[in-house]
């Protein structure tokens, strides 16, 4: 193990790659993470922030590729790039787990050149949470999360003064290899502390006792049939800011743009809760909210799983609770299957 | 390395007015040539940039080695720009995506029927045209055809003169009202399958609207036919074509990469959203 000063550490990383920090500013809808400019987070800032840090990786909108036009001609440019290396630094475990469930949709065959392609450049520094920072919306203890111990390349801890570093990866070994002439090795006692006191304060979160028992491939049927949906789904807005907070939602649209000079196509993140997202010139299968809303919470906790050896499509980060504007959630969801399911 | 996101170029070789609202268009790349292999059932996506890019079933057999073709029914945005094309106009084709008609496992060596409504023809098109090409592995071959009026009936000519005269293909033509200069069979298609008494031995591949489908379905039950001897292709909303833009998730299926075609035995044990 090895610890390091946050002013040495940020400025010796930022000198070989581009470097993003969590900003400290608590402002709505901004970025969790920006470019280093000066070190301001605190070691409590709330896991739970607006923005996920999926855009590193999906962005919210991008640019696929273009298209020139000319009477009957149409010429096809290849825009894609290659990115540079970045680093994300303090990342907390249950947005580094998103990135393991987004690696199973985007780089499942035929892999997602875009999205591999920044994939592969970032080196991801991970930050484990303290008991101030938990939120008592958190529940990534529900789907196998530890926080007190995150995945990523680098694993990080901070107790107050240091940062300690465990590499977990390859990529994590170079990136500290990479910056060795201002760590210094250090034993692991202060980071147990540390853990111990991130386990304590798990225990006694509003939610600590919330499993994904029950929630298995062969309630398929019985869960989307449940009589549970209306009135789950009875007040959701189907204003998709579940969809839009989250750091699993996958879904997107792709649309063309016209600028003038040439047609940009492009993809954006859509939402399973709008109706426009099936709607077909012959209809639309899924014809009120009942059946959107329902389609989200399924994915997630049976669908996304059936596909992916049992993995959930959540990872209680939390966000989708604090931010409903019906305070409806995937927690009340997964209570009110239970439930049904021991009747 | 390839993004199966990005299209390649094809030509509009040859557009064939096959009813008031389907046509049939012919494409190659800029160089002549079939802009990719598929399989019977396969689809592509089409797109006009600035417009629209939406899936389409390829038409064309398999064994169709110079060009691919898309019988497209103008209901939208997309199908209207394509509709008004003229010969030599480039659009932008992808694919192929999603599975097959098991033409080379369950489907050699049995009786086939296959039952269209209206344009659900044009992706049994493509089954029947293979399983023309190499007959001595399929049984007898009987198609039930049927839509609005005679007008309404894609692939007239072909159906005339090229499946009505093959060796061992019976073909069975209805229209929903009766029409002046037509004799042939007045009704929908799902009472006519009931009519015809087929064997029910013979494996069915089945496409049309929902509503045709659901009937059909419901007449062949009736005839004593299992859900296992059932095929369909279904259609839902796409964007990607690879399962990843999530729109045409059904339960932990994704049309667009497991299906379109799926046999009625499985669709059942999918949420019925579709």
């Amino acid at each position: 193990m090895v610890n390091v000063r946050p002013a040495d550490l940020f400025p010796a990383i930022a000198k070989l790659q581009k470097l993003y920090v969590p900003d400290g500013s608590q402002v709505s809808g901004t970025e969790l993470h920006k470019p280093f400019k000066e070190w301001k987070a605190d070691r409590d800032a709330p896991c739970e922030r607006v923005r996920t840090p999926k855009d590193f990786f999906f962005p919210q909108t991008e640019n696929l590729m273009e298209f020139k036009r000319e009477g009957k001609t149409i010429e096809i440019v290849d825009t894609r790039r290659e990115t540079e290396d970045f680093v994300i630094f303090g990342v907390r475990a249950c947005d580094v787990r998103s990135f393991s469930i987004l690696d199973k949709v985007f780089l499942a065959d035929p892999v997602d050149t875009y999205y591999k392609n920044r994939r592969e450049h970032a080196t991801i520094i991970s930050w484990a949470c303290s008991p101030e920072s938990m939120r008592e919306t958190c529940f990534c203890h529900t789907f196998g999360i530890d926080c007190a111990d995150p995945e990523g390349d680098v694993a990080a801890w901070f107790d107050g003064e240091r940062f300690y570093f465990e590499a977990k990866t390859e990529k994590g070994t170079q990136l500290l290899d990479s910056i060795k002439d201002v760590l210094t090795a250090c034993d692991e006692e202060p980071v147990w502390d540390l853990k111990t006191a991130i386990y304590q304060a798990k225990k006694e979160l509003p939610l600590a006792d919330l499993t994904t028992e029950g929630f298995t491939p062969d309630k398929m049927m019985e869960y989307f049939s449940s009589e549970k949906w209306g009135e789950l789904s009875e007040a959701c807005i189907g204003c998709g800011t579940c969809t839009f907070v989250c750091p699993t939602c996958q879904c997107y649209d792709i649309r063309d743009f016209d600028t003038g000079h040439g047609i940009k196509r492009f993809r954006c993140w859509d939402s399973c809760m709008y109706s426009d997202f099936t709607k077909m010139a012959h209809g639309n299968p899924r014809v009120s909210q009942l059946e959107r809303f329902r389609q989200r919470f399924m994915h997630k906790l049976v669908y996304f799983p059936a596909n992916n050896d049992g993995e959930f499509g959540c990872v209680g980060c939390g966000r989708c609770l604090a931010k409903c504007p019906i305070s409806m959630n995937i927690v009340k969801v997964m209570k009110a299957l239970k439930e049904d399911d021991k009747t | 390395m390839n993004e199966t996101l990005i299209p390649v170029i094809g030509v509009v070789t040859d557009i064939r007015i096959d009813t008031p609202d389907v046509k049939t268009f012919r494409v190659v790349t800029p160089e002549g040539k079939k802009p990719f292999e598929h399989l019977p059932g396969q689809c592509a996506m089409v797109s006009i940039p600035g417009v629209g890019e939406a899936m389409f079933s390829i038409t064309s057999s398999p064994t169709n080695q110079e060009f691919m073709e898309f019988s497209i029914k103008k209901c939208g945005c997309l199908t209207e720009w394509l509709h008004a094309m003229e010969v030599g106009q480039q659009v932008t084709v992808r694919g192929p995506y999603g599975n097959a008609f098991p033409v080379e496992t369950e489907l050699r060596g049995k009786d086939l029927l296959f039952i269209a409504g209206g344009i659900g023809l044009a992706p049994l098109r493509s089954v029947i045209n293979y399983c023309r090409h190499y007959r001595e592995n399929y049984g007898t071959i009987d198609i039930v055809y049927g839509s609005r009026s005679k007008e309404d009936l894609v692939d007239y000519r072909e159906i005339i003169e090229e499946w009505m005269t093959s060796e061992g293909v019976k073909v069975h033509l209805t229209i929903d009202r009766e029409q002046e200069g037509w004799d042939g069979h007045v009704g929908f298609v799902p009472n006519y399958v009931k009519e015809l008494t087929p064997d029910v031995k013979k494996t069915v591949l089945v496409c049309g609207p929902p509503i045709m489908i659901k009937f059909t379905l419901a007449a062949l039950k009736e005839l004593g036919f299992t859900e296992e001897q059932v095929y369909t292709t279904m259609e839902l909303r796409m964007k990607c074509g690879v399962g990843k833009c999530g729109r045409c998730n059904i339960g932990s299926k994704y049309v667009c990469k497991d299906g379109p075609v799926f046999r009625y035995d499985k669709l059942g044990e999918l949420p019925d959203e579709y």
